[in-house]
């Protein structure tokens, strides 16, 4: 089955996502200062464009698993912004209550299963949700985010090994960004990239630039098509930028900085707008309708979550176990 | 009542919830072979591959795809073979498993199950018999049970099977070849309920797992001494039946608790002091500990047979807890008793 091509209602609705996370991810900095969101804030902008390229083409019932850099991933694949912003300030009005926060961004109802702050640790659990797929013998999918810096650690090998073992119906989608925490993947390993690391196995692969939306949207089309009939693996390796630093606070956030003109080349966003206008898929006028709605959609989450209150301690305590 | 042992209780129990819930998979290294022990045998043979895998040696991917799998509405029963091989599982097991339904604000449940057995005298060296268990009672989300008796182990594996949390499920390699009977038709252990084995006014004994047999050899000796000891399984460490326990040491005025690994940080100190904070004002001695020295498990089977905690350790442990009333002047710290 050939991948479809992207078309102009697609590349509208993949603007509007990744505008949505720009704009929320945007604010995260100030919000982050005044005290208003909690704990460690990893913002993914440069890589929205693999968010939307690839969780706009899920459905609910298809599971992702994220990580640490995951409010790109949550809101594209349809976890409602007010949501994700209450968590991020710890209320109850929160998508797991206020007891998750950013690292740890669950959405059940959109399939959105877990997102881990131990680098790597969601990999096999997302090869547990393909696995239970393919026991229970539908269509549904599993795509799970992590970064280059993920495949140094065990659990990437043993899950890779297993997954193609099994023959699960899992997409390993990695943000190749070329740093991992606060050091460079040359000073992690001598591989080149991560589709060298899974040669071996021989499952179908690529390298796809992370700023190339259409790229992302089709690679990731004839993959899921493939992987909806009960098998795979398959990686999508995007390789992208990370605009800010590790987590909002990093003190060498400046380290990879890069002039106006440099980072136009690298951003999903500026790429695909004028590729769109080039189409004519979209006018002038709408870019601005879409970062204003995006804007305005902020604005309310803020409020959203800020009419909320925590959970009492005796109320969290309840959620220590699950009951029968 | 049937006759049966703890290996084969925990076989037919699998089985048994295998065939009436097609949500339970078993999950592990050489689980469709029926493993070291044969505690899978012959399941591979009667619900397929697809449901009994094999797994390579990758105890973070197998005890994390349980997570998953667990999450998106299946009921992994996994198997670590050894405790010891539990370090390798442990991010998955406590930052995944264990918090899934806190951190999600209740939204995710993981009803898994992770078997594995520990424990010494297998000569089997210090990376293949330790008794890890109290690590892991550390953890608020998991639950922790270990059975002592066939009867118990499959009582409890069916309420684990059942639960709708991560339980660590932990076998003793010692107990699994003994003939005992068990209740026909199986009956549930409930997860977190205590079991009296033996009632007694004198002192009170709280053994775990293989322990709880040594304990009852002891008592039997301490009965031909006069002294009747009451012991007590807790069964599940986590969550832990404290009521019956603090109830009996309050009768008795007295408390040794014991188990097979290393005495320092072991389950026996939480014991112990739950038990004084519970009964202060009944206790007439200290409670006494038995446990594993300080040391790695050592091979040589004389070193090892030493290092084993036995029921002589319990005897003299009961007697000096009962003895303790009877001195007149206090007892030097250099004579009071290391276990």
């Amino acid at each position: 089955m050939a991948a479809q091509r992207l078309d102009a209602g697609t590349a509208r609705d993949l603007l509007a996502t990744m505008w949505r996370i720009r704009r929320f991810e945007e604010r995260m900095a100030t919000l982050h200062q005044r005290l208003l969101v909690h704990g460690l804030i990893h913002l993914s902008i440069g890589s929205e464009g693999v968010a939307a390229g690839v969780c706009r083409q899920l459905r609910d019932d298809d599971e992702i698993y994220s990580g640490h850099r995951a409010h790109g991933h949550v809101l594209a694949k349809g976890a409602p912004m007010d949501r994700v912003m209450a968590e991020l300030m710890g209320r109850s009005a929160g998508l797991c209550q206020g007891l998750g926060g950013s690292m740890h961004l669950v959405d059940v109802e959109h399939g959105v299963m877990g997102a881990t702050g131990v680098v790597g640790g969601n990999l096999p659990m997302a090869a547990g949700g393909a696995l239970a797929a393919k026991i229970r013998g539908g269509d549904q999918v599993t795509v799970v985010f992590f970064g280059d810096g993920a495949v140094q650690a065990g659990h990437f090998a043993e899950t890779v090994n297993l997954a193609a073992l099994w023959e699960l119906p899992l997409i390993l989608v990695c943000e190749n960004n070329g740093m991992a925490e606060f050091t460079t993947r040359a000073e992690h390993t001598t591989v080149d990239s991560v589709c060298d690391v899974v040669a071996p196995y021989g499952f179908e692969r690529q390298v796809v630039e992370g700023a190339d939306v259409p790229k992302i949207w089709r690679a990731f089309n004839g993959y899921l098509e493939k992987a909806r009939t009960g098998t795979g693996p398959f990686l999508l390796e995007c390789k992208t930028h990370r605009r800010r630093g590790h987590y909002e606070g990093d003190p060498l956030a400046s380290r990879n900085a890069l002039n106006d003109a440099e980072w136009a080349k690298l951003d999903p966003i500026a790429q695909l707008e004028a590729l769109a206008t080039k189409r004519g898929w979209i006018e002038e006028e709408s870019a601005q309708e879409l970062t204003a709605a995006a804007d305005a959609e902020v604005d309310r989450a803020i409020a959203f979550g800020r009419a909320s209150e925590p959970l009492t301690p005796a109320e969290a305590s309840q959620l220590v176990y699950a009951r029968p | 009542m049937s006759e049966t042992t703890y290996v084969k209780a925990i076989n037919a129990t699998l089985a048994r919830a295998m065939r009436e819930d097609e949500r339970v998979i078993v999950v592990g290294e050489d689980v469709a072979e029926g493993g070291p022990y044969l505690a899978t045998e012959g399941l591979a043979d009667e619900f397929g591959r697809e449901r009994v895998r094999n797994t390579p040696i990758s105890e973070s991917a197998v005890t994390g795809i349980a997570v998953g799998a667990a999450q998106s509405g299946l009921k992994p029963v996994i198997e670590i073979m050894f405790i010891d091989f539990i370090t390798l599982a442990l991010d998955q097991l406590v930052n995944q498993a264990a918090k899934a339904h806190f951190m999600s604000g209740g939204q995710l449940s993981v009803p898994m199950v992770l078997r594995t057995q520990g424990g010494s005298g297998g000569r089997a060296g210090a990376q293949h018999s330790q008794s890890l268990e109290a690590w892991l009672t550390h953890i608020p989300g998991l639950k922790v049970v270990m059975p002592a008796t066939a009867a118990d182990a499959a009582g409890l594996l069916q309420s684990a099977i059942a639960d709708p949390n991560p339980v660590v499920f932990v076998e003793n390699k010692s107990l699994y070849y003994r003939r005992e009977e068990v209740p026909e038709p199986p009956e549930a252990v409930p997860i977190g309920r205590a079991k009296v084995v033996r009632p007694g006014r004198h002192v009170t004994i709280v053994a775990l797992s293989r322990m709880v047999g040594e304990a009852l050899t002891a008592a039997e000796r301490l009965a031909s001494d006069g002294i009747e000891a009451e012991v007590i399984d807790p069964r599940t460490l986590l969550p832990l039946d404290l009521d019956p326990i603090a109830d009996s040491v309050r009768r008795t005025g007295r408390a040794v608790v014991a188990h097979e690994a290393v005495r320092t940080g072991g389950f026996g100190a939480e014991l112990a002091a739950e038990l004084q904070a519970a009964a202060f004002d009944y206790l007439d001695a200290p409670i006494q500990r038995v446990g594993a020295p300080f040391m790695p498990v050592p091979l040589s089977p004389p070193l090892e047979d030493d290092y084993r905690p036995q029921s002589d350790q319990i005897y003299s442990a009961a007697r000096y807890a009962v003895e303790w009333a009877d001195r007149e002047e206090p007892v030097p710290i250099a004579e009071r008793p290391a276990g």
